[in-house]
């Protein structure tokens, strides 16, 4: 299965349900339209929920840092939140975890962009 | 046990096209060798992933996608270890040249981890250039004894 974004709007916070597989071809260009769009209907606090990510590779995390750095130049926030284990292995081991801001529960993540 | 239903099988060999689906096709046969010689569940990921990230560094930075050449996939288990050899038919590429991609002016560059996750998820990764062109790698990742 490749990605599938789904997208909800909480409070001032858009929250991207992300599920399947963030490989490179479709999986990471699918993510990177969704962010584009996001950024193009001007929204700036963009909570990326990975739960349902089953799978990620080199290309995906590519994609994450993409996402995050058009975000980030376009004056917004973008926070990651409900990674697996095996994500969060991968930016442990690329040392990723120090760029995101990575919650484990969506409350307090969307409540961090408040402050 | 894991120990009990290790099982040593026949190398295999595959000859894949440069095409990203190819990945697809390596990973999925890495697991299953892994899995069919007892290892660990997260072993087989792992493995699965160094495999799959080879490949697609055969397909895309080898062979650039050029239909003509082919990406040469062995892979061999004993109750020890899983082991794996790579080959495309590109220019060859020297790791030591490869830039960090934890430095810290490469951490947000958006590609460049490929070969570095696969360093990390196996004990041996060499490379050598492959006659009469490409590069050959090979990947070895032992059982854990703990």
């Amino acid at each position: 299965m490749s990605v599938r974004l789904n997208t909800r709007q909480v409070g001032d916070v858009v929250v991207v349900d992300v599920s399947g597989r963030i490989t490179l071809g479709e999986g990471s260009s699918t993510l990177r339209e969704g962010i584009r769009e996001l950024l193009a209907k001007g929204h700036r606090k963009i909570l990326l929920n990975l739960a349902d990510v089953s799978y990620i590779d080199s290309s995906g995390i590519g994609e994450l840092v993409s996402a995050y750095t058009s975000v980030t130049n376009a004056g917004g926030q973008l926070k990651l939140v409900n990674l697996t284990k095996r994500v969060n292995d991968l930016l442990q081991i690329t040392k990723l975890y120090t760029i995101f801001d990575i919650y484990d529960n969506e409350l307090t993540a969307i409540r961090s962009f408040a402050s | 046990m894991a120990e009990d239903t290790a099982r040593e099988t026949s190398p295999i060999e595959l000859s894949l096209d440069s095409r990203l689906e190819s990945a697809d096709a390596a990973e999925e046969l890495a697991i299953r060798v892994a899995r069919e010689a007892g290892f660990s569940e997260e072993e087989q990921h792992r493995f699965g992933m160094a495999v799959r990230e080879t490949v697609v560094n055969a397909v895309v930075h080898g062979n650039r996608y050029n239909a003509r050449k082919k990406v040469y996939l062995r892979i061999a288990a004993d109750k020890d270890r899983l082991t794996v050899t790579v080959t495309d038919e590109g220019e060859g590429f020297q790791v030591e040249n490869l830039p960090n991609p934890v430095a810290e002016e490469n951490i947000l560059q958006q590609s460049g981890r490929g070969i570095f996750l696969v360093r990390a998820f196996v004990d041996e990764f060499r490379v050598r250039r492959a006659a009469p062109k490409g590069a050959e790698v090979t990947l070895v990742k032992y059982r854990r004894r703990d």
